[in-house]
C-alpha cells in the first residue's frame, strides 16, 4: 500500500513534467496545425542554458532567465523560419522542425561536448521532505510538482479568464476574423510559439538536475511528448494533462512492479512450454513489465489511433 | 483544422510530370552504362564500398519517395520495413548455410521484399486510413515499437549485437560465389536497375497516378469513385516491398544487421536524403542519396562536425528550395527552352562563387572555435584547408572572419543582379 503511494507520487512528477512539454506543444499544434518536432530540443536548451547560468549566478536566476532566452529563441524560429516555410505547405513545415531538432542537438554537442553536465539540485532543496514507510521523498520532487501545477493554473487562468487569453483562443479558431477585428494575428502566433517553447524551457530547467543534462535528453523525451498529445487529442489542453498523467503512472507502475509475461500466460491457462530455450516464442515468455515499460506509451498510442483516431479528448476531424 | 499533408499542385516543382506507361529509354540506358562502367573508373575497394552503400540508399530513398513524393504520406518509421526485410534475409542466409540449401544468392532480396511487403500489409491495414498527422504518428509509433522490440525479442533480432551471416554459402550463381566486392557491386547494381525501373513504371500505372490524385485532393478522388484508403494502401505495400529489397541488399553487402538499421535515426536519415534530393521528381531521391552518401563519407573523413553542416544544409534546403536538388535543376528548364540560360552563367559566377567562399570562411570559423574549445590542452596546432596554424593566435581568426564577411558581402551585393538576370531569362521574347 505504501509502495503504491510512492509510485503515485513518482508517476505524478513524471506526468507533470511531460505535461509542461505537451501543453506548449498542443497549443502550438492547435495554432499552426503542425507538430513541432523541435519542441523537446527547446527543453534541452532550457536545461543547458540554466546549467550555464547556474554556474555564474546560481540555480534560481537560471530558473528565471533560461526559459526567457528559450522563449525568445522559439519566437525567433517562428518568425524567421516557420513563417517562411509555411507557404510551402504542411509537409515541409514538419520536415523543417525535424531538421531543426537535428541541428540543435548537433549545436549543443558542439558547444558543450558529448558528456553529461554537472547540473545539480540546489543545496537548499537537497533534503528529504518526508518518507513513506522507509521510502524517502526528496524535496525536489515536491518542488517540481508545485512548479508544474502552478504553471498549469497560470496557463488556465490566462487562457480562459483574461482578455489576452480570449484573443488567443479566438485567433486559434478563426484567425481571419480576429485579424479583421484589428488584432495582429501573426504576432499572436509568434507569442504563443514563444510561450510554448518557454514552457518547454522551464521543464528543461527543473528536469535537468534529475534526469541528467546530456545531448540525448531531447531524443529520449521527444517522441514520448508526441505520443502524449496524440493520445490526449491534438490541440486539447485537458487531453494533454490527462494523457501526461496516464503515461507517467503507467510507466512508473510498470517499472516498479515486476510482472512477468509467463505469469500472465499461466494465469489465463496457457502452460509454459517444456523446453523454453528452443521455443520460437521464448522471448515472449521471458518478457517482464519493466522491460516493456518504455514502449507501453507507443502501444497505447497505436491502439488509440486505431480505435479512437481523434484521441481521448480531441475533436472529431471534419 | 486542415492537417492533410499534401503538396501544392500549382507549384511546378511539386508537380509530377504527366506521362504514359512508356519508358523513355535514353536516361535508363545511360544510367545502366554508368552503373556498369563505374567500377572501372573508381577501382579502389573503399570506392566500391561507398558505391554499394550509395545504390542501396538509392533503392531505399526511391521506395520512400513512393510514399512521400507520390503519395503525400510522411512516414517517420520507414527504416523498419528495410530493416525487417534485411533481418529476414539474414535469417534466410543463415538457414541456407545451416541446411546446405541450393539457393542462389541473387534471389535473396526478392524474399526480403516479400517480407517487407507482408509487414507493410499488416501495418498499412490500419495506418493508411488517413494521410496526414495520423499516418505520421502511427508510423512513428510503430517504428519506435519495432526498434524497442529488437532489444527484447532476441530470437529474431539478435539483441544488442544484431545478427550476422555469410553470403558465400549459397548456390554459386553461374560460377560466381560473391567472395569479391565487385561481384556484390554488380548484384546490387542489377537490383537497383530492376527496382528503379519497376518503381518508375509503378508511378505510371493507374494506381500510381491515383496516388498522386489522392495526395493532391483525396476528396475529389473519392468523388471519382476511388477509395483513397485503398490507393494509399497499395502505395504503402509497394513501398514496403522495395524497402525490403533494399534491406536484402544491405544484408548481402554488410553481412550484419543490428538495431541501428531499424531505429528512428535511420528513419530520419532517409527522410533527409529524400527531401534533400527533391520529392517532386522521380529522380530526386537518386540525386539525394548520391549527394548525401558522398557528403557523409567524404565530409566525415575531413571533419568531426559534418553532422552540423549536413543539418544546416538540410534546413537551408527546406527553407529556400523546398523542391530539393532536383527541383533546383528543373527550375532551369524553362530558361533552357527559351534559349536564355547562357545569360545566367555570368551572374551565377558573380554571386555563387563569392557566396561559396564566404560559407567556407564561416566553416573555418566554426572549425577553429571547435578546436579552440575541445582540443587537448597544449595542442594549439590545427590543419585546415591544407594549412597548419596555431588556433590560439589572432591572425587566422582575422583572416577567416574577413574571408567570410567579404565573400558573403559580395554575394549579397550581387544577388539583386542575379535575380534580375533570372527574371529576364524566364521571360519570353524581349532582347536577344
Amino acid at each position: 500500500m505504501e509502495l503504491i503511494l510512492v509510485n503515485v507520487i513518482d508517476g505524478l512528477v513524471t506526468g507533470l513534467l511531460l505535461f509542461m512539454l505537451s501543453a506548449g506543444l498542443t497549443l502550438i499544434f492547435s495554432m499552426m496545425g503542425v507538430l513541432n518536432f523541435a519542441h523537446a530540443s527547446f527543453y534541452m536548451l532550457g536545461a543547458y542554458f540554466a546549467y550555464q547560468i547556474s554556474l555564474a549566478l546560481g540555480f534560481w536566476v537560471g530558473l528565471l532567465i533560461a526559459p526567457l532566452i528559450v522563449g525568445v529563441m522559439g519566437a525567433g524560429v517562428e518568425r524567421y523560419g516557420l513563417r517562411r516555410v509555411h507557404q510551402y505547405g504542411h509537409v515541409p513545415e514538419l520536415i523543417f522542425t525535424f531538421g531543426l531538432a537535428l541541428l540543435i542537438e548537433e549545436l549543443v554537442q558542439f558547444v558543450w561536448g558529448k558528456n553529461q553536465m554537472a547540473y545539480d539540485i540546489p543545496d537548499i532543496l537537497n533534503f528529504t521532505a518526508f518518507s513513506i514507510a522507509g521510502n524517502s521523498i526528496p524535496a525536489y520532487k515536491i518542488f517540481m510538482i508545485f512548479i508544474s501545477v502552478g504553471i498549469f493554473m497560470g496557463l488556465l487562468y490566462v487562457l480562459t479568464k483574461t482578455r489576452v487569453g480570449m484573443i488567443i483562443q479566438a485567433a486559434l479558431s478563426y484567425p481571419r476574423t480576429v485579424e479583421a477585428l484589428g488584432h495582429n494575428v501573426p504576432l499572436i502566433f509568434m507569442g504563443v510559439f514563444g510561450v510554448g517553447t518557454a514552457l518547454a524551457g522551464v521543464a528543461g530547467v527543473i528536469a535537468g538536475p534529475v534526469l541528467g543534462t546530456f545531448p540525448g535528453m531531447a531524443f529520449v523525451l521527444g517522441s514520448i511528448v508526441f505520443v502524449t498529445i496524440v493520445i490526449g487529442g491534438l490541440g486539447s489542453l485537458w487531453g494533454a494533462l490527462v494523457a501526461s498523467l496516464l503515461i507517467g503512472w503507467i510507466t512508473t507502475f510498470a517499472k516498479s512492479y515486476n510482472i512477468a509475461m509467463s505469469d500472465i500466460l499461466n494465469g489465463i491457462g496457457i502452460a509454459t512450454p517444456e523446453n523454453l530455450s528452443d521455443n520460437m516464442f521464448r522471448d515472449l515468455w521471458t518478457v517482464t513489465s519493466p522491460q516493456i515499460a518504455d514502449i507501453l506509451p507507443y502501444i497505447l498510442m497505436v491502439l488509440i489511433l486505431i480505435f479512437r483516431p481523434a484521441g481521448l479528448f480531441g475533436k472529431r476531424e471534419s | 483544422m486542415n492537417d492533410q499533408l499534401k503538396t501544392d499542385p500549382s507549384k511546378p516543382a511539386q508537380r509530377m510530370r504527366a506521362g504514359s506507361m512508356t519508358l523513355t529509354l535514353g536516361p535508363w540506358i545511360v544510367a545502366a552504362i554508368a552503373l556498369l562502367v563505374m567500377p572501372y573508373i573508381f577501382t579502389s575497394n573503399s570506392a566500391l564500398t561507398i558505391m554499394n552503400q550509395m545504390w542501396i540508399t538509392v533503392v531505399f530513398a526511391l521506395a520512400y519517395n513512393m510514399l512521400l513524393g507520390q503519395g503525400g504520406m510522411l512516414s517517420f518509421g520507414h527504416a523498419v520495413y528495410m530493416g525487417l526485410g534485411g533481418f529476414f534475409c539474414m535469417h534466410l542466409m543463415n538457414y541456407i548455410e545451416d541446411f546446405g540449401l541450393a539457393f542462389p544468392l541473387p534471389l535473396l532480396p526478392l524474399f526480403g521484399g516479400l517480407f517487407g511487403m507482408g509487414f507493410a500489409m499488416i501495418i498499412g491495414s490500419f495506418s493508411t486510413s488517413g494521410a496526414g498527422t495520423r499516418f505520421a504518428m502511427i508510423s512513428l509509433g510503430v517504428g519506435e515499437l519495432i526498434a524497442a522490440c529488437s532489444v527484447i525479442i532476441v530470437a529474431f533480432f539478435g539483441g544488442e549485437e544484431g545478427i550476422s551471416g555469410d553470403r558465400t554459402y549459397g548456390l554459386p550463381f553461374f560460377g560466381v560465389e560473391f567472395l569479391k566486392q565487385i561481384e556484390v557491386y554488380y548484384l546490387i547494381s542489377f537490383w537497383l536497375m530492376l527496382s528503379a525501373v519497376l518503381m518508375y513504371l509503378f508511378s505510371r500505372t493507374p494506381v500510381g497516378r491515383m496516388a498522386n490524385a489522392v495526395r493532391d485532393n483525396p476528396e475529389r478522388a473519392q468523388f471519382l469513385g476511388y477509395s483513397a484508403r485503398w490507393v494509399r494502401f497499395y502505395s504503402f505495400c509497394a513501398s514496403g516491398f522495395f524497402c525490403g529489397i533494399a534491406g536484402g541488399l544491405f544484408a548481402i553487402s554488410y553481412e550484419i544487421l543490428t538495431e541501428e538499421n531499424l531505429n528512428a535515426t535511420s528513419s530520419g536519415v532517409i527522410l533527409l536524403v529524400t527531401f534533400l534530393g527533391g520529392v517532386g521528381f522521380f529522380f530526386g531521391p537518386i540525386i539525394g542519396a548520391i549527394a548525401f552518401t558522398l557528403l557523409q563519407t567524404v565530409l566525415s573523413l575531413q571533419t568531426e562536425l559534418w553532422a552540423i553542416y549536413v543539418g544546416g544544409l538540410f534546413l537551408a534546403t527546406v527553407m529556400f528550395f523546398p523542391g530539393g536538388l532536383a527541383g533546383l535543376m528543373m527550375m532551369h528548364v524553362p530558361a533552357l527552352r527559351l534559349g536564355k540560360a547562357g545569360g545566367l552563367v555570368m551572374p551565377y559566377i558573380k554571386t555563387l562563387i563569392p557566396g561559396a567562399i564566404g560559407v567556407l570562411g564561416v566553416c573555418a570559423l566554426i572549425e577553429m572555435t571547435f578546436h579552440f574549445r575541445h582540443a587537448a590542452k597544449g595542442d594549439h596546432e590545427m590543419t585546415l584547408f591544407w594549412t597548419t596554424f596555431d588556433s590560439h593566435t589572432v591572425m587566422p581568426w582575422l583572416i577567416a572572419g574577413i574571408v567570410a564577411a567579404v565573400g558573403l558581402g559580395v554575394a549579397r551585393a550581387t544577388a539583386p543582379a542575379m535575380k534580375e538576370a533570372w527574371d529576364e531569362a524566364n521571360t519570353a521574347g524581349g532582347a536577344s
